[in-house]
């Protein structure tokens, strides 16, 4: 039996929306989306909860939450960079700019970096996501601001 | 070339709050498509030729009007706001700028098709517009503009829908599925034209742009609208630019506009006074075109980018100046659909890694020159046997770049590296189509 729960502020949020569906399964994202909103992960033991909430076997939402590349499967470091590599931000310099980023986080626990596919940021390439906030056009005195305001 | 329709507020400070909007007019044309049935809107958007601005052009009156006229199941509009092709960010703009505009779209065209749910599914990433389109929707709530306590003559609920970064759920069906609680996988197509179903009830599927046009065609009439563009291509959409060009940006124009003249004089020509060696013109799946006199002539609808051999698709198009390594480009976009293969069918979800790898290995200069057949057999075995378009758009893409840039990649292979090839000017040339 899962151990986890919804807080009482998240559960608000769930039953608000469980009206907006005429099926609970349609529930399976903004679920996921909650639990991670909660725990900034989704534990295997938070599937079986969600599974129990929208009535569907916990494999199904294991094979979800799998399957969609934003959802963390477990605890990451508080601050996710995300930068695009896709071909518009690539040609504007996205590599240069990553090792940038590498180079200024390098030995501290704070950050995790990803390279992402397209974040449809094209026209301010090259970009990155700081915990999901888009910071475009970037420069390296940019990234010495944005970036040296959490080091 | 600027024709604002949609863009119509997007400069206009605070337009994103309900009562800035209103003075700027929103919810204006809720009077004119009231006074109407919803058989008539569904009548005047299919007399407009609107055209879905999702990526597929297809007409929007012809897609309502699958929806059935009888049968006590609930109807469903859901709006696509997944926008994950490369190259493609203009419906951020909408949710950005004007998210009433949306939301007047989708009460009128919800009344058109008797839907009182709507969704809008909008890519994780969007968290930001996300953001910015509920605050606009709880606005409309508390104005009794939407829900139970509406005082319109048709009551709508809104639900934001936030998807998880699958590029293949803009893909309409595979929206549905993710909708319905599972893993983004494209449904079979229909042998016969129907409505889309959400758990078994009808539903359409449409882009955000392309509700968010449905206010002015409903206030000003199809023939307003059928003023902008061609014949089979009506109306206005928003092109973007983004890659080695000075202005990347949105932009709203006519259908049938000139490409080159988007790049060079809205989009203030290519990076650093560098010559123009190809574009991507919308989005990344639609096959590359190479900078030569043809493209001088290449207009923005669908039926001229055909001709090229290449597509509309988003409008996004992406810019590439003469020292870009085409092999390098390829790779990329190789790499993106690698990742983003839903993995239903085995041909895409095969062969989207194989020809990764084979470009891979070009770049790494351990390839062979018979490998260019094997990237092109895999290109065409993955073409027509899968169940969306995503694995054909691929075989598009890898063959768009072979057909132009072929000597490139032999070269490489050859020398494993790249050689920079001779890019000409256009020259100035007398274009048979023009905008009328």
């Amino acid at each position: 039996m899962s151990t986890f729960t919804f807080t009482p502020l998240i559960e608000d949020k769930f039953l608000n929306l469980q009206k907006r569906y005429p099926q609970p399964q349609s529930l399976m994202l903004p679920a996921l989306w909650l639990v991670q909103e909660q725990e900034g992960f989704i534990s295997t033991d938070a599937m079986e909860y969600v599974a129990l909430r929208i009535e569907v076997a916990p494999i199904e939402v294991y094979r979800v939450a799998t399957f969609y590349t934003m959802f963390h499967l477990e605890k990451i470091a508080p601050y996710h960079i995300e930068v695009c590599k896709t071909l518009s931000c690539k040609l504007c310099g996205e590599e240069k700019l990553l090792e940038y980023i590498e180079k200024m986080t390098a030995g501290s626990d704070k950050f995790k970096i990803t390279k992402v596919e397209c974040m449809g940021a094209c026209g301010g390439a090259p970009m990155m996501a700081l915990n999901g906030v888009y910071h475009e056009n970037l420069t390296n005195e940019k990234v010495d601001q944005i970036i040296g305001a959490i080091l | 070339m600027i024709v604002k329709i949609v863009s119509k507020k997007f400069d206009i400070t605070d337009a994103h709050t309900l009562q800035v909007a209103k003075e700027q007019g929103a919810y204006s044309a809720l009077e004119s498509a009231f006074s109407k049935t919803p058989s008539e809107i569904v009548e005047i958007v299919t007399q407009s030729g609107l055209r879905g601005k999702g990526g597929g052009g297809a007409p929007t009156g012809k897609k309502w009007s699958l929806m059935p006229q009888k049968g006590d199941k609930p109807h469903y509009l859901i709006v696509n706001g997944d926008e994950s092709e490369p190259g493609t960010f203009k419906d951020r703009q909408i949710l950005q700028y004007d998210p009433h505009l949306l939301i007047e779209g989708i009460i009128i065209s919800a009344y058109a098709m008797n839907a009182s749910e709507a969704y809008v599914y909008i890519r994780g990433e969007y968290k930001f517009f996300i953001e910015r389109l509920q605050g606009a929707i709880d606005e409309a709530y508390a104005a009794n503009i939407l829900g139970e306590n509406s005082t319109l003559k048709h009551k709508v609920n809104i639900t934001i829908h936030r998807g998880a970064g699958a590029y293949i759920c803009g893909e309409k069906t595979a929206l549905i599925e993710s909708l319905e609680g599972k893993r983004g996988h494209p449904r079979l197509k229909p042998k016969k034209p129907e409505p889309e179903f959400y758990f078994g009830n009808p539903a359409t599927v449409n882009n955000v742009e392309t509700i968010a046009t449905v206010p002015y065609i409903v206030e000003n009439g199809a023939d307003a609208y059928r003023q902008y563009g061609t014949e089979k291509s009506p109306g206005t959409m928003l092109f973007a630019l983004s890659g080695h060009v000075n202005n990347p940006g949105v932009y709203e124009m006519p259908y049938g506009s000139s490409l080159l003249e988007f790049i060079n004089e809205i989009g203030g020509g290519v990076r650093d006074g560098k010559k123009l060696k190809a574009v991507i013109p919308g989005g990344a799946s639609t096959p590359v075109i190479k900078a030569n006199e043809d493209l001088a002539c290449v207009m923005l609808d669908y039926e001229s980018m055909r001709n090229v051999g290449s597509s509309l698709g988003t409008g996004g198009a992406i810019v590439m100046d003469e020292d870009t390594d085409m092999v390098e480009a390829l790779k990329n976009l190789l790499e993106f659909y690698h990742h983003e293969s839903c993995g239903q069918c085995t041909p895409c979800r095969e062969g989207s890694g194989w020809v990764d790898n084979i470009v891979g290995a070009i770049l790494d200069g351990v390839a062979k020159k018979e490998d260019l057949d094997t990237l092109l057999d895999v290109a065409k075995t993955m073409n027509g046997k899968t169940i969306c378009v995503f694995a054909p758009a691929v075989s598009g893409v890898i063959e768009g770049f072979l057909k132009n840039f072929r000597d490139e990649f032999e070269n490489y292979i050859e020398t494993g590296r790249y050689v920079k090839t001779h890019v000409d000017e256009i020259t100035e040339v007398a274009c048979q189509t023009s905008l009328e």
